[in-house]
């Protein structure tokens, strides 16, 4: 084989589609999960089976992670879902995601030059790990143009080439053209929030979407129709395929091309590799369906299972060298980040909001704070991030009892008629910020827990610190503000961050472990996202990342999976070896 | 771990019988919220358990609708159907936790762990239904002094959110019975397209007849109850 992908969700079978219907490569894409794919997805509009017991995840009975707050805890498994939701099957978490499609900003990817240059060094946190990515936003922004071409992006531009326009985020970095589509349409929860966020001097726009607003064909000329505002959206596959999924966009060409096939049941273990005469990966071993286990050559290896696994595979084949808390050596398991999502202000009204209609993407955001250009006198916290208000489509296990802090009732009588009454006339304001990289986040084995084929888990280390902390205690009053603006009539407002919380969703946006960079030194990729040590293994993903962005990550993983697939095509395979 | 658990297939067959009143029935719809029980069947209904003794469904069921009252704000758990919903989620995958890490060793933690218990849903049923014996045949008052006892166990918390669910779970899995659920609150379950409605009725309420999975898709569809 030519080469082998670890993996098929969106960075998996985004390279497979672009090295198989560009290249004559023997491509196979190994895959734990099931085969799954829209055909189902109508009769899976279930909130119960889907949103709740969370059918499209991977199975945590077989392998999960443990998790502790600092290295002198011992840590304990996540026994169920909690702060993220990994997808399993093909198409991966990009099946059943809310499909938010935002690029970073471009200073995040010289995030230590440019705030040591503007802020002088002392401004970073202590115990800070922060890097620059290596790459600028300039030599990223073609890239993000082709990913918003594949997936068909609804939304307003607010910088093109440097021109801002209102209607859209004039925050943002600047795109060499408009979104392919239209701006989605807009819930009665997030209108509301427009107007009183323009009436504080705000700039809200449009959230940009890839549950598309109408219909659209791709450059590949996939065709897909618009969004319904039917509200089963995230933790659901899309019952219309309006929503970007791997299983719409990608596999219908993958299964055309004879040169790439997919091995669903296909359960890595290792990635073997040797050292002498070249260090060179080899190929990786899987466990079928059968049990079997099997040994698969490959010129070419791809990693793209995932944040935590792709870490987690390195650490488990020895490739690199895992990242020592005590000593700051080593690279592999380094700058784990997740990232800041409160529920910052939830407001209750006296009209119906008509809560049921809406798509994971629907939605305004003002991002005035998700900037580095602010005044910071008085601020003591780094960075920023930007304020929501989602139209989702609530369903009602998940949404019945949200409630006043006036009330006190948890269940009979009064608590029934009150969550009865504010079932429909509630919403939260959201605020989503940047998560530093700290020395003391970060992964490895862990030594009691084990996986169901007796693999050690992957322990995470991982606490806020002071930065988060104070950005999401900046963030509350200003959306409890605007929530006033909209005309609530009570407001309960973010308690604040304590130690991170592993038992309640946050968001699945878990990123590095396997970071890009541009010395071996500190990273374990090139911004080819080509290991430094073998060659021919490339790792995909927000594994790659050095540090979280507000943004959701899936835009960015999949540019740089087409300027890695570009850097194969046109340069690795003419002269395999090094590309930096 | 079985010891405590009855397989459906070992065991005598239990029954819950339930009043017609109790039992959904058909609904009237209307435009505000209100759900009205029309044409309730006179006769008793027996329904077969996959999991409880007959006992034990009395116990949940008149747990579960002082959790969520039947009262002038509208229906509740009985007639929701809620003890049946629960019966079966615990005679399912769920019930023996398919899908949680269940390895040793289990240790205490802080809540930010998230349970860490090796009590699967079953075995917190069967035991915590323990501590309830007689509740069935108390008064309102009583009822609700004895789940105030124990309203800060894992126990409670998973009655509580699991009767929560069969309030509003898609009928398919036995609660929601007719829909009244999603009536209470002006759900209308899964709908295909909201298109031209989502950016109008700014301010109004929108409230479709609520239609069913099967109803909406026309398709056999298998809750994961049902799977082994």
């Amino acid at each position: 084989m030519d080469a082998v992908v670890v993996g098929g969700g969106w960075a998996g079978l985004l390279m497979a589609k672009e090295l198989g219907a560009r290249t004559s490569l023997n491509i196979v894409v190994l895959e734990r999960g099931p085969s799954g794919g829209p055909l189902q997805y109508a009769t899976d509009m279930d909130e119960l089976d889907y949103a709740i017991r969370l059918r499209m995840m991977q199975d945590l009975s077989k392998e999960t992670v443990t998790l502790r707050h600092d290295a002198t805890q011992r840590a304990l498994p996540l026994r169920q879902y909690g702060s993220f939701q990994t997808g399993s099957g093909v198409g991966g978490s990009g099946e059943h995601w809310n499909a938010q499609v935002p690029r970073y900003l471009p200073d995040c990817f010289e995030l230590l030059t440019k705030t040591t240059q503007r802020y002088g060094a002392d401004a970073l946190p202590q115990w800070h790990a922060v890097r620059d990515w290596g790459i600028s936003y300039d030599e990223l922004e073609p890239y993000y143009t082709r990913v918003d071409k594949l997936l068909g992006s609804s939304g307003r531009a607010g910088n093109i080439r440097g021109k801002l326009i209102d209607e859209g985020n004039i925050f943002e970095g600047w795109r060499s053209e408009e979104y392919p589509t239209p701006p989605m349409k807009m819930p009665y929860f997030s209108a509301l929030f427009r107007d009183a966020a323009k009436s504080l001097g705000y700039h809200p726009y449009i959230a940009p979407s890839a549950n598309i607003s109408q219909a659209y064909t791709n450059p590949d000329g996939i065709s897909r129709g618009g969004c319904t505002y039917c509200g089963f959206c995230g933790r659901f596959g899309c019952m219309v395929g309006a929503k970007a999924q791997p299983t719409n966009l990608l596999l219908p060409i993958i299964q055309k091309r004879k040169n790439v096939s997919i091995r669903i049941g296909a359960w890595v273990r290792r990635i073997l590799f040797e050292s002498t005469p070249n260090s060179i990966a080899r190929g990786v071993t899987y466990v079928d369906s059968s049990g079997q286990e099997v040994f698969q050559p490959a010129s070419l290896v791809f990693l793209a299972s995932w944040t935590l696994n792709n870490t987690r595979l390195l650490l488990l084949s020895g490739i690199g060298e895992p990242y020592d808390v005590s000593t700051g050596r080593g690279t592999v398991g380094s700058n784990l980040t997740h990232q800041v999502s409160v529920g910052a202000a939830t407001a209750f009204f006296d009209q119906p909001l008509n809560r049921f209609m809406g798509s994971g993407s629907a939605g305004i955001l003002f991002s005035d704070f998700d900037r580095d250009d602010l005044d910071r006198s008085g601020l003591n916290f780094i960075r920023g991030g930007y304020f929501s208000a989602r139209g989702y489509g609530f369903q009602p296990i998940a949404s019945f009892g949200v409630l006043p802090n006036s009330i006190q009732a948890t269940w009979g009588a009064e608590w029934k008629k009150a969550s009865v009454s504010y079932y429909d006339r509630t919403g939260t304001i959201g605020f989503t910020g940047e998560h530093l990289a700290y020395k003391s986040n970060f992964m490895d084995l862990d030594p009691v827990y084990k996986d169901a084929l007796g693999d050690p888990l992957l322990r995470l280390t991982l606490d806020w610190r002071h930065n988060e902390r104070k950005m999401a205690e900046f963030a509350t009053p200003k959306a409890v503000e605007v929530a006033h603006a909209m005309g609530a009539r009570e407001i309960n407002s973010f308690p604040g961050l304590h130690s991170y919380d592993a038992a309640h969703y946050n968001s699945t946006h878990v990123q590095g472990g396997t970071i890009m960079g541009s010395s071996p030194e500190h990273s374990v990729v090139s911004p080819d996202l080509q290991h430094w040590q073998l060659p021919n293994l490339f790792v995909l993903g927000g594994s790659t990342f050095p540090q979280n962005a507000s943004a959701n990550p899936t835009p960015t993983v999949l540019a740089f999976v087409y300027r890695t697939a570009d850097a194969i095509i046109e340069r690795y395979l003419k002269h395999p070896g090094p590309l930096a | 771990m079985l010891s405590s658990v009855t397989l459906p297939h070992m065991r005598r067959r239990h029954f819950l019988t339930l009043s017609a009143a109790t039992l959904g029935g058909v609904l009237v719809y209307s435009l505000d919220r209100k759900a009205t029980l029309l044409g309730a069947q006179h006769k008793p209904v027996r329904l077969p358990l996959r999991f409880f003794t007959e006992t034990e469904a009395l116990i949940v069921a008149a747990a579960a609708s002082r959790i969520f009252p039947s009262d002038e704000a509208g229906p509740g758990a009985r007639e929701a159907g809620v003890a049946i919903f629960i019966d079966r989620q615990l005679a399912g995958p769920y019930g023996r936790d398919r899908f949680r890490y269940t390895q040793p060793p289990f240790e205490d933690a802080p809540r930010e762990l998230g349970y860490q218990g090796s009590a699967t849903p079953r075995q917190m049923y069967r035991d915590g239904l323990k501590n309830l014996q007689g509740f069935q045949l108390f008064g309102p008052d009583a009822q609700d002094e004895a789940l105030h006892k124990i309203e800060s166990t894992a126990f409670f918390s998973l009655l509580r959110q699991n009767t929560v669910e069969g309030m509003f779970c898609d009928p398919i899995h036995g609660g929601n019975a007719g829909m009244i659920g999603w009536q209470l609150v002006g759900f209308p379950g899964p709908r295909m397209s909201n298109f031209d409605e989502v950016d109008k009725y700014y301010g109004k309420e929108f409230r479709p007849k609520p239609e069913s999975l099967r109803q909406a898709t026309g398709a056999k569809v298998r809750p994961s109850e049902d799977e082994s």
